[in-house]
């Protein structure tokens, strides 16, 4: 799997970003950051940016999520998992957010508003985070990435 | 990759021989061109299926296959419940029970032509497609259960459809043994507002032409005749389904460690079959497989609304409706025995041949119809199962042409714009509310389906019966 091209930065913690890398049927999201968190954080961006383009999001309405796996790949899984909940049950996409981890539980808020299909012009909806090339790992240099390929 | 991994056992038939953790060999079934052009990660798949406990006779790709999660997409493996053998949220895939369902339209091309364009808004005005779009009904908790028990008989009682369309869906219309309450809330509140929604991705419903027919007496039998037109329905359980696949996918990680299973990639995860999360998935995959029976007859409803307004003098009767995301507990002969399997299969399309019991009757002489979706803007086929089928892929098939590049890719080379307009050029109506969503499912991001298509066919999988070339495609 090579890595595709790096699509946004973000303004407030430049090493903080997030990429998509490919997958033939379906997408790769990966989030880079100085923390865990912030590898979550900007995990959360790269799924919202398959959907679209993350800047459009306006961070109107705050949702809360709360989950607990056994290891921290798994909770990356269950983060983006259950973005993918409150997206299709509330009908809202989010384009901010903001990860706490302890031990295996992860606490956090997502902003966002409802889906506007004229504005957003949504491209594909996303079904779920998968395991495949899941993978959260502190690299060397002392960054850490969280990654892993979502079902569109 | 590199065929000289594999062991040639006829000209479209390649093994990879049973080694180390494998407890039976790999079979994929292909072309030499086609095999060259697979990932290798359908070889590394088709190995770790291998390995699984209870597997029975081999480990399958079909000629479709490519990477999936943990099993490859197009995959076919059986396992003995008796032999240890396990239930796999992964080997059914996400989209539970995703599938395809063709209706007569009693019209010819000509006919459809005259009346192509308002067909094309009225249908896309009707049908929920893409993310957002809501269905028309709500359901209550009660009904959201009777639904997920009673699967297109629930939707038929509902006055969507007609009691003649059942006896053309799998099981009747209507999986037995679903257990709406091993189906977790969160997944009951995600189908809430999608029943008789088409979603997103590669999902469609289309109205076209048959363009041409290959094997005229299985056709006839069939009731296909060149410049038919038929309209296709290509989706699965919606919300509901993606939400039962994630939670039993993390289940079953864990379930697989506590029953000491080796997992080689975590999306492998499964449980025995005789083990209570093993028995509650299969209870919660057969629900599901009735979510997307009774999305698929409704959508069917909705579609014959727009037809009897815009082409009265259309009938839409049910030609077929088959899944392709599956694991159901079949009877197959191995080795001279009969043995109850679950066989799973993923991207895969049951095929059942000629005068097997589970065909409808008045189809059942010419093998069970093979329904095999394309891209937009290339052909679907429609093939018949084989007698040898059942001996090659426990009476199984491929299910399209797979992707032949990524999403990334396909942004990079189209516009949704250009695409549409350059289909309208060829007299292809594509309808859709993303216009970057039609640029990734540009047909050229695609395989040659027919290429895949002659393969099944050449491998004695299914037999190729016709050619369908789109006129109208609403695209989720």
């Amino acid at each position: 799997m090579r890595r595709l091209e790096s699509l946004a930065m973000l303004e407030s913690a430049p090493a903080a970003r997030w990429e998509h890398f490919e997958h033939m049927a379906d997408i790769g999201v990966r989030g880079i950051g100085a923390t865990r968190e912030q590898a979550f954080e900007q995990a959360a961006l790269a799924m919202t940016a398959v959907i679209t383009d993350p800047g459009s999001v306006a961070a109107r309405d705050a949702v809360a999520i709360e989950c607990e796996a056994p290891d921290e790949e798994l909770l990356l899984a269950d983060w983006l998992n259950a973005l993918v909940y409150e997206m299709a049950t509330r009908r809202m996409l989010f384009g901010r957010f903001e990860v706490r981890i302890e031990g295996h539980r992860l606490r956090a808020c997502a902003w966002g508003e409802p889906t506007d299909i004229g504005r957003h012009r949504p491209a594909v909806e996303v079904k779920g985070a998968t395991y495949t090339a899941l993978r959260v790992a502190q690299e060397t240099g002392g960054q850490w990435m969280a990654q892993c390929v979502v079902d569109v | 990759m590199d065929i000289a991994r594999f062991k040639r056992r006829s000209e479209y038939e390649w093994e990879i021989e049973a080694r180390g953790a494998m407890r039976v060999p790999g079979v994929i079934y292909a072309t030499e061109p086609l095999l060259r052009d697979m990932d290798d990660k359908v070889w590394e798949q088709v190995v770790n299926v291998a390995a699984l406990p209870g597997i029975v006779k081999a480990s399958y790709a079909m000629p479709d296959a490519h990477w999936g999660y943990g099993f490859p997409i197009g995959g076919v493996a059986a396992f003995d419940p008796d032999a240890g053998g396990i239930v796999s949220a992964g080997g059914v895939g996400f989209d539970i029970s995703c599938g395809v369902r063709s209706l007569h339209t009693g019209l010819s091309a000509q006919a459809l032509l005259a009346a192509q364009k308002r067909l094309a808004d009225r249908l896309y005005q009707r049908i929920p497609a893409g993310l957002g779009s809501t269905g028309a009904i709500r359901l209550g908790p009660k009904e959201m259960d009777d639904m997920l028990s009673g699967g297109a008989r629930w939707a038929v009682k509902r006055g969507y459809g007609e009691a003649a369309d059942l006896e053309r869906v799998e099981e009747g219309g209507q999986m037995a043994h679903a257990k709406p309450g091993n189906v977790s809330e969160r997944a009951k509140q995600r189908q809430r507002d999608e029943m008789g929604t088409l979603g997103s991705g590669n999902h469609y419903l289309e109205a076209q032409k048959v363009a041409r027919v290959f094997d005229a007496a299985i056709a006839q039998a069939f009731g296909l005749r060149e410049g038919d037109v038929l309209l296709t329905i290509h989706c699965g359980s919606r919300g509901l389904g993606h939400q039962i696949g994630t939670e039993f996918l993390k289940r079953m990680a864990i379930a697989a460690a506590q029953h000491g299973i080796a997992l080689p990639d975590r999306e492998l995860a499964c449980a025995p079959i005789n083990s209570p999360v093993g028995e509650e998935y299969l209870g919660a995959m057969r629900a599901a497989i009735n979510c997307a029976l009774a999305n698929r007859q409704i959508l069917t409803h909705l579609a014959r609304e727009v037809f009897a307004e815009v082409l009265p003098a259309a009938r839409l009767e049910l030609f077929y409706d088959v899944s392709h995301n599956t694991c159901k507990l079949e009877e197959h002969l191995v080795d001279g025995q009969r043995r109850r399997l679950y066989v799973h299969r993923k991207g895969a399309t049951r095929a059942f041949g000629p005068g097997h019991p589970d065909v409808p009757a008045p189809l059942r002489a010419a093998g069970q119809p093979v329904l095999i979706g394309g891209s937009m803007g290339t052909a679907s086929y429609i093939l018949a199962g084989a007698e040898t089928g059942e001996a090659r892929s426990f009476g199984s098939a491929c299910h399209g042409a797979g992707r032949a590049m990524s999403r990334h890719q396909a942004l990079r080379q189209w516009q949704g714009r250009q695409v549409v307009d350059e289909l309208a050029a060829r007299g292809i109506l594509i309808r859709s509310p993303s216009s970057r969503g039609v640029a990734e499912e540009a047909p050229g991001a695609y395989k040659d389906v027919s290429a895949v298509v002659d393969a099944a066919d050449a491998a004695g999988l299914a037999r190729k019966v016709a050619r369908l070339e789109p006129l109208v495609c609403i695209k989720g």
